[in-house]
């Protein structure tokens, strides 16, 4: 997976390209961990993503609950898959999809 | 029946997949269920990594047939770590909210309802987890 970050003031989008998985989880995690202070918007952009597993869900909801404190977080360009992971797991509810 | 045995380490679960999608690639496998295959072997495989062998690491052999009318595929994961049964633990509940939610569980969660069937037990020593999935 690859990661590309872009930081206007207080609004961070991150577009992942590939797989996030169990060995790429850490990745994203650790990207938002070093990114994510004073950021009010965090858009996550998943035009390039194939597809998620839990270890992916795991680091969506760590972020969630850090933007739920200081802001907003919008996932975009969701696939198919993706969103039914997200209907599945009753994510659809705690993300916000556009 | 094709087999793959191989350290279950973190780096691997990459090497499985290929080895898997390369059979689904030769039948025509479409892509979502090949996705949900993958999705699938990220947490069954992730989880032999993570469980098994702990904090030593070991093999784990997976397995994979077709068969036909109707055609599907049978993906087997075994390894001589822990006892350890993922069907024993409970679905999670996903009604609740982000500050209430507990990631556990979720993995094992979506693979049973992305698969056809799914069965574990254990023999001579052996964490036995399959799954089959229609094509």
């Amino acid at each position: 997976m690859t990661i590309e970050k872009n930081l206007e003031e207080t609004k961070l989008t991150l577009k992942l390209d590939g797989r996030l998985d169990t060995t790429t989880a850490p990745m994203l995690e650790d990207e938002i961990k070093a990114s994510i202070a004073g950021v009010q918007k965090l858009e996550l952009d998943f035009g390039g993503l194939a597809y998620l597993s839990s270890a992916g869900l795991r680091v969506l909801l760590g972020a969630q609950k850090i933007m739920n404190q200081q802001g907003k977080m919008i996932i975009r360009n969701v696939n198919d898959t993706i969103m039914e992971v997200f209907e599945l797991t009753g994510f659809s509810k705690i993300l916000t999809v556009e | 029946m094709k087999e793959l045995t191989i350290d279950a380490t973190l780096e691997n679960i990459e090497k499985v997949t290929a080895f898997v999608d390369e059979q689904l690639e030769a039948i025509d496998c479409p892509m979502k269920a090949q996705m949900q295959i993958d999705i699938a072997i990220d947490e069954l495989f992730g989880n032999i990594v993570h469980y098994a062998y702990k904090p030593e690491t070991g093999p784990a052999t997976v397995r994979i047939e077709v068969k036909e009318a109707p055609i599907s595929v049978i993906i087997t994961f075994i390894d001589n770590g822990k006892q350890y049964d993922p069907l024993a633990k409970a679905d999670p509940d996903t009604t609740l909210s982000a500050e209430e939610r507990d990631i556990g569980g979720l993995g094992i969660y979506m693979v049973k309802k992305s698969m056809d069937e799914i069965s574990y037990e254990y023999r001579n020593g052996q964490n036995i987890l399959c799954i089959k999935k229609n094509i």
